[in-house]
């Protein structure tokens, strides 16, 4: 079993959860990502690892409640067990010694992107992170994301906190002071890193993207985690999750994601039914 | 004389039909199809068996079962020694004698066959195995330990098969499997409602009896390769891993929403349950109108498995004719019971979509069969022209499988052939590194389960002839 060893609420429907699992610590790299099922009725739900602890044999989760699964992931507590854990999975991401890069977050995706610009930091590059919310109190990981990175330069919304407006109008700011950025690592929602894309290619930079198709095995088994990348069918779990950014079919990919709404709807309905039952 | 007259008589004797659900009733439910014989029925059955001295049968099955000494066992009522006798050669008698494609197999070379129809061998197989089962007695003695270790990757029926075989030679066996359960095809691809997921357990449980370690969530190639595994003090290891890669078709639409590949599909409801939802929380969904390309078991799966999920209209798309459908026999028979429409001659050339990204329509070609070729099958030929549409809600891929490259790629110095599968001594299935065997389908591509069964076993000898040469 795969225990939570500890949980922290890092906004409104969002834990962070470490989880004891020595093996797949000692072997993940940023990037990757691991599989976890909590219990025989469970689906299979694919989770970035935001950090690992090799000597403490746990990996770091962060989940954001967004439906049936992921609200009963985020509402485990200090041991309680996960049934499998299973990873690491993916490719992991291409750490080298490029210069100047930027590491842009929306949302959630600050947890992903959190490995991966301490590990560009750790490989001598200037790391300026972009780090976007809808307002402040949905800003997560401030801190990690500040010893990870040379640079933060935060977004949001409303304005509530740094630039006003998208992770774009932070980019802009900081290719503004006259950065040689050399490569881009953007993750967040689709739509986010669509725009990154769109934005970045006129102006030549490699951006790499973090792809989070829906998933059943992981391990190239099934192909529903296909996209489309430069006009070819991929494997979003073994030949990424990491793609270059200016080739990926977005729009394929965001339709993809509706395939079960219906069904994700019904799931989500039962489950506030449960508990409105378990009130009386 | 009187055995001449005897075995005329035999002939005569029709052989015993298989009891099933009714079609309209099993089309809509997910319990098994077939029920199985009666101990009455399996006597009789096995009655019709001439006991040949020189059994053909035997040398159409790939493990050589010693079919005519169980079947005498069957016939003296004598079921749990029938068991036994079975578990000699097949350490999966009940799950064979459910999927074996028998009518190319032992049933094909049975000597009642040529003049009359064949004994059942496959059902008294089956029936003698769950009888087994039921009482839940199987004789197993610890062997003395070897001192050696097997770590086996991947727990489909290769690996289980070689599993067994090792740990009754008395070497410590761990069983690596990606997924979360073991059992490979058996649990994820083939249905419930031919082959129940309690009897793959429960084999997997005997398994675990003779002291196999089986560990689940472990991706080799990611979590450990087989070179730190030999490193980490394993004596040799077998690879596993089958052929789960699908294969699609190539033309445009099929990233479309309601395009499965057969894999998918069947994993969704099978080892996620899917059939359950809400229950289980793993989503399938089939539309009115589903269509799947192919011909084989994993079409026939797919297709009978759209009809329990609630499909009106589900279709088998298939460029060949009849003849030519590789699928067992009694699966294309229990799917057009059932109501699966055959499209033959008829070849999908491109699935279209809604604004929203939805399957619409699948439009389609029509075949003819040209004349014979050198090896006198007749080739299918397109009629230009021919395009139709036909309205569609899901397609179901199911043309084959590749080998998955997760292992093989984290392997260096592991000879490959060019569609990437394993390259194995046919002896002792000893691939180009010292120590490490493969078989099954990751070796032979997608191929039977008793093929990957044999394999799994003749890899155990040869496993167990280089540990005694170490
Ligand atoms: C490689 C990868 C990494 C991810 N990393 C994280 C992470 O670090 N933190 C996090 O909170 N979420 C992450 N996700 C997304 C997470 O897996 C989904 O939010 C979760 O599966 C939703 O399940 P649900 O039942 O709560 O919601 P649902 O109501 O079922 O769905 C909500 C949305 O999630 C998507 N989704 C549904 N099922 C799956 C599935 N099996 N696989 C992928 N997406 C699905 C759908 O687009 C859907 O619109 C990742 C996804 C992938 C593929
Ligand atoms: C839908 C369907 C229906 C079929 N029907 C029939 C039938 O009626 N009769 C018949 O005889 N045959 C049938 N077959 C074929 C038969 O099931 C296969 O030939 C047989 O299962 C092959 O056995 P295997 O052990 O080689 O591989 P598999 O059964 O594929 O098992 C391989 C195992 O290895 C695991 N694995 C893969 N990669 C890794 C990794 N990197 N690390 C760890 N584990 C890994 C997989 O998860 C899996 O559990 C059918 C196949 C399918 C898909
Ligand atoms: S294992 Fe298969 S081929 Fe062999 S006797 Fe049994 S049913 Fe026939
Ligand atoms: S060939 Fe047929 S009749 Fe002869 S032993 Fe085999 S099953 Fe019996
Ligand atoms: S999730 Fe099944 S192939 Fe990627």
């Amino acid at each position: 079993m795969y225990h939570v060893v500890k949980k922290r609420l890092l906004a409104t429907g969002i834990a962070l959860l470490d989880v004891n699992a020595p093996a797949v610590a000692a072997k993940v790299e940023p990037g990757q990502f691991v599989i976890v099922r909590v219990d025989e009725q469970s689906e299979r739900i694919p989770l970035t690892v935001m950090d690992f602890d090799r000597e403490k044999g746990t990996i770091t989760i962060v989940v954001q409640d967004v439906g049936y699964s992921s609200a009963i992931i985020t509402g485990m507590n200090e041991g309680d067990a996960f049934q499998d854990f299973v990873g690491p999975l993916g490719v992991e991401s291409e750490i080298e010694n490029y210069g100047t890069v930027v590491c842009i977050g929306g949302g959630l995706g600050i947890a992903p992107i959190h490995p991966i610009a301490r590990a560009l930091k750790d490989a001598g590059n200037h790391v300026i992170s972009v780090l976007g919310a809808r307002s402040a109190d949905l800003l997560i990981l401030e801190d990690e994301m500040a010893a990870a990175s040379s640079e933060v330069v935060i977004a949001t919304n409303d304005g509530s906190k740094g630039v006003k407006g998208f992770v774009t109008d932070g980019l802009a700011q900081v290719l503004a002071q006259g950065h040689q950025v050399k490569a881009i690592w953007a993750i967040g929602p689709m739509i986010m890193m669509k725009a990154v894309v769109d934005y970045t290619r006129s102006l030549g930079i490699k951006t790499i993207v973090s792809m989070n198709p829906i998933m059943v095995d992981g391990t190239g088994m099934c192909g529903a985690c296909r996209i489309s990348v430069g006009n070819e069918t991929k494997f979003a779990c073994v030949d990424g999750p990491e793609f270059d950014g200016h080739l990926v079919d977005f729009d394929l990919a965001m339709k993809r994601l509706a395939f079960y709404k219906d069904e994700e709807n019904r799931a989500k309905a039962r489950l506030e039914c449960n508990h409105e039952g378990g009130h009386h | 004389m009187a055995e001449n007259v005897e075995s005329t008589k035999k002939i005569k004797i029709p052989r015993h039909e298989m009891p099933c659900q009714e079609p309209e009733v099993r089309a809509r439910n997910f319990e098994e199809v077939a029920l199985g014989y009666t101990e009455e029925t399996a006597v009789e059955e096995a009655k019709r068996c001439l006991q040949c001295k020189n059994p053909k049968c035997v040398s159409g099955c790939p493990v050589e079962v010693l079919i005519p000494e169980f079947i005498k066992k069957v016939a003296e009522g004598d079921f749990q020694e029938a068991g036994n006798v079975l578990k000699i050669k097949n350490s999966l008698p009940a799950v064979c004698g459910r999927v074996c494609p028998q009518e190319n197999q032992c049933e094909s070379k049975c000597i009642l066959g040529i003049k009359g129809e064949s004994v059942a061998i496959g059902r008294l197989e089956r029936f003698a195995a769950d009888f087994g089962m039921k009482t839940g007695k199987s004789e197993y003695e610890k062997p003395a330990p070897s001192g050696k270790r097997v770590a086996i990757i991947g727990a489909g029926p290769a690996g289980l098969a070689c599993a067994g075989d090792l740990a009754k030679a008395g070497h410590a066996v761990t069983v690596l499997e990606a997924l979360h359960v073991a059992g490979g095809v058996l649990m994820y691809g083939i249905p419930q409602f031919r082959l129940p997921k309690e009897i793959v357990q429960t084999e997997i449980e005997n398994l675990k009896t003779m002291g196999v370690e089986i560990l689940t969530n472990q991706v080799v190639g990611k979590i450990t390769s087989v070179d730190e595994l030999m490193e980490n003090g394993y004596d040799a290891v077998f690879i596993g891993t089958g052929a789960g890669l699908p294969y699609f078709m190539d033309i445009p639409g099929e990233n479309l929403n309601g395009v499965y590949s057969a894999n998918e599909f069947l994993t969704r409801t099978n080892l996620m349950k899917g059939y359950k939802f809400p229950d289980y929380a793993t989503p399938v969904k089939v539309g009115k109108n589903v269509a799947v390309l192919g011909a084989g078991n994993v079409a026939m799966d797919s297709a009978r498995t759209a009809l329990r999920l609630g499909a009106e209209n589900v279709y088998i798309i298939y460029r060949r004719s009849r003849d030519e459908m590789p699928a067992r026999k009694e699966e294309l028979e229990h799917a057009e019971e059932e109501g699966i429409q055959f499209r033959l001659l008829t070849n999908p050339v491109a699935i279209e979509g809604d604004e929203r990204g939805w399957v619409k329509s699948l439009t389609c070609l029509r075949y003819e069969l040209g004349e014979p070729d050198a090896s006198g099958r007749r080739a299918p030929i397109a009629i230009k022209g021919s395009e139709f549409d036909i309205p569609m809600d899901t397609v179901v891929v199911a043309i084959g499988q590749g080998p998955n490259p997760l292992v093989t790629t984290s392997t260096p110095g592991l000879e490959l052939n060019k569609r990437g599968n394993i390259v194995a001594d046919p002896e002792t299935l000893m691939t180009s590194k010292p120590g490490v065997f493969a078989g099954g389908d990751i070796v032979t591509g997608a191929a039977t389960v008793i093929l990957a069964m044999g394999a799994g076993k003749k890899a155990a000898a040869g496993i167990d002839q280089y540990l005694k040469g170490k």
